[in-house]
């Protein structure tokens, strides 16, 4: 069953708190090299039968509209499982 | 006048609302997210709470349900919307009102009574409020912090619809210490800070008159109901 990776970032001007916190425990635990985490989401989306044009379009409109807000996220990748990947999601990043 | 509070999965200040709701003197009514039908109410109340563990975004997956169809709908038809706190995450979410909702800057959850300046006293929830006065709320909160591009704030600030800023303490780091704003027409406001539990004497904030005597949050009901009533 072909699986598609959508992955989710905040904004880069936006603070993330959460990527602070994880940023300000390796630092406490002697990771010195470490100089800033941010962190985002990863979706695994699974669908029946082939990933064709509209399934891409599909799963485009999945991940601008639902598995992000484009108020204070950004899609940054969407591998559909082949060599192709999708620019689109870039694009719009 | 009857005024409806959506429960979603995960709702917790849905009763506290409803209480609000009766002490200000309007019916209270329970509606259930997976409905499509709001009943025939005058106005509505999306209450705080965690729906849906706040799992994906804050409000995201409520701002999907049933009902929300209907309520989008009546509120681009000028119905009285009160988003509170989660509920203000659901209606950023649902396109209702812009900006966004974020971790608070500092990571942590926080919950304190809340200095409020009223910024816009003509909304259908702030009628009973003078602009410039200030009140105190309880305020409870890990996702607080309001954001929008600068553009954005600069509409928001320009057309008068910021409705509530922090005063004193900036909780979480909002920009431009917003805590509420309204939609153009001023039927529909989101605010973090939590109106509905500080309407009783006995459970509000402090006051220097007498400790849990805050009820600075039942003019937010009586406002709707004023309102409501001049409008028949």
């Amino acid at each position: 069953m072909p699986t598609i990776v959508v992955d989710v970032m905040p904004k880069p001007e936006l603070l993330d708190p959460q990527g602070k916190a994880v940023a300000g425990a390796l630092t406490r635990t002697g990771h010195s090299l470490v100089t800033g985490v941010r962190q985002g989401k990863r979706f695994e989306i699974t669908v029946d039968g082939p990933i064709d044009e509209a399934v891409r379009a599909e799963i485009r409109t999945i991940a601008e509209e639902i598995l992000s807000n484009s108020v204070i996220e950004d899609v940054v990748a969407i591998d559909f499982g082949d060599a192709v990947g999708d620019d689109d999601a870039n694009a719009g990043a | 006048m009857r005024v409806g509070v959506i429960t979603f999965p995960g709702s917790l200040d849905d009763r506290d609302a409803q209480r609000a709701v009766r002490l200000a003197g309007a019916e209270p009514v329970a509606l259930w997210h997976g409905s499509h039908d709001l009943e025939g109410v005058d106005a509505l109340i999306l209450p705080g709470g965690f729906s849906y563990g706040d799992y994906l975004r804050c409000g995201a997956i409520a701002s999907l349900s049933p009902i929300m169809t209907e309520v989008v709908d009546a509120a681009n038809r000028g119905m009285p919307v009160l988003g509170i706190c989660n509920g203000f995450q659901m209606l950023t979410e649902a396109h209702l009102l812009e900006g966004g909702l974020i971790r608070n800057d500092h990571g942590a959850f926080i919950c304190r009574d809340q200095v409020l300046r009223i910024e816009n006293d003509s909304t259908d929830w702030t009628g009973e409020f003078e602009a410039g006065e200030q009140i105190t709320i309880p305020l409870k909160n890990g996702e607080g912090g309001f954001i929008a591009d600068d553009e954005t704030l600069d509409r928001l600030e320009g057309e008068g619809r910021v409705v509530f800023r922090y005063v004193d303490v900036n909780p979480n780091g909002s920009l431009r210490d917003i805590a509420g704003i309204t939609n153009a027409r001023g039927n529909v406001v989101g605010l973090m800070p939590h109106p509905e539990h500080a309407v009783e004497p006995g459970f509000g904030p402090d006051t220097a008159v007498a400790m849990r005597s805050g009820v600075d949050g039942l003019r937010f009901f009586t406002s709707v109901i004023q309102r409501t009533l001049a409008s028949v």
